[in-house]
């Protein structure tokens, strides 16, 4: 499975597959968008900060939605936030992938009952390839779900993949 | 001065006005209340941040309160400059919630009623700007009144969990 395992000796010639090749570049660049919600926005904010620091994972905040590959929706989604989130979301580039962080943006949290102006759950308007659970989530759990989301790039199919 | 002192002033000043409404609950357990009419509000507002021994300078805080079938304003009133507080407290019926503006009095109330705007729907005439500020402009409804019904849906997004 590694990129480098078919290498040959002195001729700096790597053997692999265009998928491989083009999903491990993929995974180790996702870019982000760089915004925050509520609390889940400090923990974010932690993970990229020096003691976790995201960044050796390829996670650079991009303050442009043309620019990135993920974006990290870290806390309470209000139906004003919600319509525009769905905007930036349509703004990005495909391949793009959307971590859900918390419990209010996986399905409205404490609001869930009597928040009248929470969207429960960010899935009700953009699709999440991954939900990070806890109120809010310690970096360690973010970055946790960052991998999750390198595996599923890792085992997708670019060159493969049909045009719809 | 003492809450007691400046109710006292008030009603001095104001004691001969006709609906005034003047009532003072001093022994509040949380904030000495003084009630004013809120046909009266502006010239209490005026005379309480202008007069030399109060000098209400600072609006602390302005709030909107659902009595169900009355609508309250609560101004939490401090003076900088002599250290003392009072609360005044006005109160309208829920059909006609109409309030005058105390914006021309403490620029800070602008903000403060827009909020009790948008949440209660009370109406504070001669207020410059008087939108809504937290929730969209096409929001439907005052949700922080007692008999505020839920949505089923906003701009197509489902609302109940």
């Amino acid at each position: 499975m590694g990129l480098l395992d078919r290498q040959f000796d002195n001729s700096n010639i790597v053997i692999t597959s265009l998928d491989s090749l083009l999903n491990w570049a993929r995974l180790s660049s996702l870019y982000q968008l760089q915004f925050g919600l509520a609390c889940c926005a400090i923990e974010m904010m932690a993970a990229s900060a020096s003691n976790f620091d995201m960044m050796r994972f390829g996670v650079i905040p991009r303050a442009t939605p043309r620019q990135v590959d993920v974006m990290i929706v870290s806390g309470t989604v209000t139906l004003k936030m919600a319509t525009r989130i769905k905007r930036l979301y349509d703004q990005m580039a495909e391949p793009r992938y959307v971590i859900s962080m918390g419990s209010c943006s996986n399905c409205g949290g404490p609001y869930w009952e009597h928040g009248y102006h929470v969207l429960k759950g960010v899935d009700r308007v953009i699709p999440v390839d991954v939900y990070v659970p806890g109120c809010p989530p310690r970096p360690e759990a973010l970055i946790e779900g960052l991998m999750k989301l390198q595996e599923k790039v890792r085992n997708e199919s670019l060159a493969k993949k049909k045009i719809a | 001065m003492t809450p007691q002192e400046i109710s006292e002033k008030l009603a001095a000043k104001f004691g001969g006005v006709s609906d005034i409404g003047l009532e003072a609950k001093l022994d509040a357990p949380v904030d000495p209340t003084i009630k004013v009419s809120p046909n009266h509000m502006l010239e209490v507002a005026k005379f309480l941040r202008d007069d030399d021994d109060t000098q209400f300078d600072y609006l602390s805080c302005l709030s909107g309160v659902d009595l169900k079938g009355k609508l309250a304003v609560v101004y939490q009133l401090f003076s900088m400059v002599k250290r003392h507080k009072i609360t005044i407290r006005v109160e309208v019926p829920t059909e006609n919630p109409s309030v005058p503006s105390v914006e021309s009095i403490w620029k800070t109330a602008n903000w403060h009623e827009r909020e009790a705007f948008d949440l209660f729907g009370i109406i504070f005439t001669g207020h410059p700007d008087l939108r809504r500020i937290l929730l969209p402009y096409d929001w439907d409804g005052h949700p922080l009144r007692k008999d505020y019904q839920v949505p089923e849906f906003y701009n197509g997004m489902k609302v109940p969990y």
